[in-house]
């Protein structure tokens, strides 16, 4: 008898193409799963950025896990309700820290101001929080670049969406 | 349930197409690294959500089409995007001036798409409009520095809020469909959608020590198809794989 629990075990061994560490499961975008036979599964996933590369690939990465594990596996994608960095798990948020990338704050839902300020964001390296955004935008649409002060390493920080 | 029309689908997916490829003209050109890799991040973000849009559109034709032959196949006069996305990008404060009345204008209408009587409408605006508040805040910080900057910073970004005003107005006169998306629901009011905009353009414009052009004639056309000689220049780039090697897949 197959379970979701198989299934997410499965897919707990997929992991984002760009930031390694994560699986999909902490990264929050799988949406739901459902057993339509004992060998067909739909996958839903929600993007995480409008124009993140990483979504055609992460659905073929699905196909591939299931269909090797014996399974005709079909991925679909909604995008209601939006993805909220807020959807990340707690060990998402420490295997990213632990891999250099200052994890997301949470409760990014919140409205954002035309204005806002930028986050306090603590250094993934020394653990410093004197910090300063260098810039909004990173390497991938999913990061802002800040820097250290205290031990003047660069870093990406996962921004709030 | 509230429908939008596919026209007004492609008017929302060309305006944000355009300008992503404009601004990807800046990959590798940026004045620094930062600045190229936001630009292109900009870009990304809105040729993501035209996509959507387009995928949106192509299940409204539902006549086989899909996402790709409709960014791919048009031709300048089926493209309903405003004449302001398609200006040349110029020195990098047309570029940013450019961008922040886009985005400041992005900003107000996904704002109000999110509760649009077009549910599917409304979920690509959920989805977008988190990213357009980001790119607004960007531009609007770019616009302060540059025209509170140094003489020539402002003097250069003046000059480029006096070139590109004339293509301000068309984001906001309304045309028959613009009213009839509106009446259902779908679509904004554009005079509601004009004071916002007018408002935080005025309140930035004035940290950054700039002056609003009194020039009031305006420019309109690209939303009905009619364009200057430049989308035909993006469209041959853009469009040129599909048309040296028609439906060739990467
Ligand atoms: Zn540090």
């Amino acid at each position: 008898m197959v379970t979701e629990k198989t299934i997410r075990e499965i897919l707990s061994e997929v992991k984002d193409p760009e930031i390694p560490v994560l699986s999909l499961e902490d990264m929050g975008i799988i949406r739901d799963i459902t057993i339509s036979s004992p060998t067909e599964i739909i996958v839903t996933i929600t993007p995480t950025y409008s124009g993140c590369p990483a979504m055609d690939t992460i659905a073929d990465d699905i196909e591939s896990a299931l269909m090797e594990a014996g399974f005709s596996p079909t991925v679909k994608t909604t995008l209601d309700p939006p993805w909220t960095t807020d959807w990340m798990s707690e060990e998402g948020r420490k295997k990213l820290e632990d891999y250099g990338i200052a994890p997301p704050q949470k409760g990014s839902h919140n409205k954002r101001s035309l204005f806002g300020k930028a986050p306090e964001v603590r250094c993934p390296h020394c653990k410093s929080m004197n910090t300063a955004m260098l810039s909004q935008f990173g390497s991938t649409p999913c990061k802002s670049l800040y820097k250290c002060q205290d031990c003047f390493e660069p870093f990406d920080y996962f921004k709030c969406i | 349930m509230a429908q939008a029309s596919e026209k007004y689908v492609l008017r929302l997916a060309d305006n944000i197409l355009i300008l992503g490829q404009r601004l990807g003209e800046w990959c590798g050109h940026g004045p620094v690294l930062e600045q190229d890799i936001a630009l292109t991040n900009i870009a990304l973000d809105l040729i993501g959500q035209s996509r959507m849009l387009y995928q949106y559109a192509a299940e409204i034709r539902n006549d086989g089409s899909t996402e790709d032959d409709l960014a791919m196949k048009r031709d300048v006069f089926d493209y309903y995007n405003c004449l302001l996305v398609e200006q040349p990008n110029g020195d990098w404060g047309k570029t940013i001036v450019r961008q922040f009345f886009f985005d400041t204008y992005h900003y107000y209408l996904q704002e109000f798409l999110v509760n649009s009587s077009d549910q599917r409408l409304s979920e690509i605006a959920r989805k977008s409009f988190k990213e357009v508040a980001y790119h607004a805040q960007y531009s609007a910080e770019w616009v302060i520095r540059l025209g509170d900057g140094t003489e020539e910073s402002h003097q250069r970004v003046q000059s480029s809020v006096n070139d590109l005003w004339t293509f301000t107005g068309e984001l906001f006169t309304p045309d028959e469909l613009d009213r009839e998306m509106q009446e259902q629901g779908i679509g904004p009011d554009l005079d509601v959608i004009a004071a916002n905009w007018n408002k935080k353009v005025n309140e930035i414009l004035e940290i950054a020590t700039l002056q609003i052009p009194e020039e009031t004639f305006m420019q309109s056309g690209g939303k009905q198809g009619e364009h200057g000689e430049y989308l035909g220049f993006i469209l041959a780039e853009l469009q040129f794989m599909q048309r040296a090697y028609p439906d060739m897949k990467w």
